[in-house]
């Protein structure tokens, strides 16, 4: 070893690593950190204030028998505790997140710099509408274009996400068929539909009745028109669907279900690959909701509220719910009430208290002036390039079921059939993933394909990024194959370098933990 | 008795007009470990093909369907308290409920062992 005067070493030394158990249970600069109740000990304080100078008794006789059991700690310990969790997070602003279905796509800070404009950030739904002129206008431009870009002629804005969307739409259906007269109780779902569609229909009271798909992934048309009747309200399909893949008899779907006297019902969840590129209008939708917080960029998966505006089609334009924006001489008006709406509409209620989630607009808006029309279509081009470019560069050592059915949409679909044999499973290649630095990709979903792993890269990400993550898969792949030839099991127990390593899934589910239990009874207070 | 199955991988022994219903060992094996369990009332009417009980994994949820129609006489409590036993012994302790059944007819509509296993060797 060569050293210098002050004994300091100036090369590295080969050492092993593999096995340091540290004495503090930290892992480097990565910090273990308990749960601050565990931490506090009593007395200790963030702030010093002075004794209240009224301890007048002002309940009644009403008092504490025992301690709150909060933890008490100093402001430097509760701002450390707060910064190492949020430092365990992963999120879209650390690495990839290939999420599939989730479109964990980048969030312009452009979008959040607009949504702080005071204008729009400081202003509250129960000021008087001729000071909030500037947030209907925007609200009323949004409407537009998703209108537009849809090619529908009417929408809902205040359904909070995509589920509460699809309820938004089905009561909708529900409020037409009622005015028709007629009682329908079913609703066709195809397997290859999001999980949210059947539990939607279930919520209102409707019979769910399950569509097969087809070899190629797709809906079976013949088998969706055997079911159909004069009790089926609506068909509920996912276009682009849950595999990735264009339903490309969607046209055939809408005619059989308009002339079986239902509505077409469309999961735009997925709308973000086909943007500016086809307008569900044309494709005879009559109802079809758009997740904000995935098409158009605004954050969600716990960095924000989801915002999920239904469009509807002539058939249920009269039917949208309250409240909705109308422009007129004086201005923007939001009709709050269902007597005050134009003539001609029946809205059929109301989703939500006040309109919508106002914040998520202002970057939605931001996000489709900041892209315009063909900017728009090029996201929808780039995602599904993307998408394509990880199943070419995944399929001939990964399996992809429908591979050989031609491109895929936004998302790539594989399923295990590669780790056949080879004693390692979609979890186990998920958790590897982790240690390789990655959030995994959706796994065990959709449920058409066995050990399902989806993978939506959207268009956000570069292709340097995406073949850094070609590499980490591929890599994973040939070593599952390969039977462990590294003389490690990567796969059995991992993660292994994350802050916790393998969870007993079956476990906490059987067994929960819910409660923090105080390691010793403490003496009940006065 | 004789044990007949289903294509939603059910399986029903019958004894002088009641059945006994479960999920077959490959179905548990599929579903991987149970952690929850959801049984139907007794006296509630089933009819062929309904849902009937609601059995979730680590993985999935799924209905457990009325393998023929009848009336629910009894339902096996101890794998509400216990999912494991589901895994444990699914064709056995692991049973769900009991049916006294409405339409004897409906069971020849069902697999034998041999069909049913058959049908899992062909990706059923």
């Amino acid at each position: 070893m060569s050293m210098n005067n002050q004994g300091r070493p100036t090369n590295i030394v080969a050492g092993g690593t593999d096995a340091i158990v540290t004495y503090t249970g930290h892992r480097g600069l990565m910090q273990e950190e308990g749960l601050s109740f565990d931490r506090g000990r009593s007395g200790k304080w963030g702030v010093d204030l002075p004794e209240p100078k009224n301890k007048a008794d002002r309940l009644g006789g009403v008092r504490r028998k025992g301690e709150i059991g909060l933890p008490e700690l100093s402001e430097p310990e509760v701002v450390r505790h707060f910064v190492r969790l949020s430092q365990k997070n992963y999120s879209i602003d650390t690495g990839l997140f290939p999420l599939g279905s989730c479109t964990m796509k980048h969030n312009p800070r452009l979008n959040e710099k607009v949504a702080r404009f005071p204008g729009f950030g400081d202003i509250h739904p129960l000021q008087p509408q001729e000071t909030v002129q500037g947030a209907w206008a925007l609200i009323d431009r949004l409407a537009h274009w998703l209108k537009t870009l849809t090619g529908m002629p009417a929408v809902a804005l205040s359904p909070k996400a995509g589920a509460h969307g699809e309820l938004c739409g089905l009561m909708a259906i529900k409020a037409a068929i009622e005015a028709r007269g007629e009682i329908r109780r079913r609703i066709l779902v195809p397997e290859s539909a999001h999980g949210t569609n059947p539990a939607t229909a279930a919520l209102i009271g409707y019979t769910v009745d399950t569509v097969p798909a087809t070899t190629r992934g797709r809906v079976d048309l013949a088998a969706l028109k055997a079911k159909l009747g004069p009790d089926v309200a609506a068909v509920m399909v996912t276009n682009p669907n849950t595999c990735g893949l264009f339903e490309d008899e969607v046209l055939g779907i809408a005619d059989a279900i308009h002339g079986a006297g239902g509505y077409f019902y469309c999961d735009g969840a997925n709308y973000n690959a086909i943007v500016g590129r086809v307008r569900p209008g044309d494709l005879g939708v009559d109802a079809m909701h758009i997740n904000l917080h995935k098409t158009f960029s605004t954050p969600h998966g716990g960095g924000g509220p989801g915002a999920g505006p239904v469009v509807f089609s002539e058939a249920l334009a009269p039917y949208v719910p309250v409240p909705f924006v109308v422009a007129g001489a004086d201005g923007f008006t939001n009709i709050e009430q269902e007597e005050d709406a134009p003539a001609g509409a029946r809205p059929f209620g109301r989703m939500t208290a006040f309109h919508g989630q106002m914040g998520m607009f202002t970057r939605a808006m931001a996000y489709m002036m900041s892209h315009g029309s063909d900017g728009l279509r090029q996201v929808a081009e780039d995602a599904v390039l993307n998408a394509n470019y990880i199943l070419a560069n995944l399929k001939d050592v990964m399996s992809a079921p429908f591979g050989d059915t031609g491109p895929c949409m936004h998302e790539a679909l594989f399923d295990d059939e590669f780790l056949k044999g080879t004693g390692v499973t979609t979890l186990d290649f998920a958790k590897a993933l982790i240690d390789e630095g990655y959030h995994p990709m959706t796994v065990y979903f959709p449920l058409v394909v066995h050990g399902a792993m989806l993978v939506e890269p959207t268009e956000t990400e570069s292709k340097e990024t995406l073949d850094r993550f070609i590499h980490a898969m591929r890599s994973l792949a040939a070593e599952a194959k390969a039977g462990n030839t590294q003389g490690t099991n990567r796969f059995g127990g991992a993660p292994y370098l994350s802050p916790r390593s393998r969870l007993d899934e079956t476990a906490a589910a059987r067994k929960p933990v819910l409660k923090w239990t105080p390691p010793a009874p403490k003496q009940a207070a006065e | 008795m004789t044990t007949y199955f289903t294509d939603q991988h059910e399986w029903i022994k019958v004894e002088g007009g009641i059945a006994t219903v479960g999920i077959t060992a490959h179905a548990a094996e599929q579903l991987g470990d149970v952690v929850f369990v959801e049984l139907p009332a007794i006296g509630k009417a089933l009819t062929k093909s309904g849902e009937a009980a609601v059995v979730e994994s680590v993985k999935a949820a799924s209905d457990v369907y009325a393998p023929v129609s009848g009336e629910v006489t009894e339902a096996n409590d101890t794998i509400v308290g216990e999912p494991a036993k589901v895994n444990e012994d699914p064709e056995g302790a692991g049973w769900f409920f009991k049916l006294k059944l409405t339409n004897e007819s409906e069971l020849s509509g069902l697999m034998d062992k041999a069909a049913y296993d058959a049908f899992v060797a062909s990706g059923g």
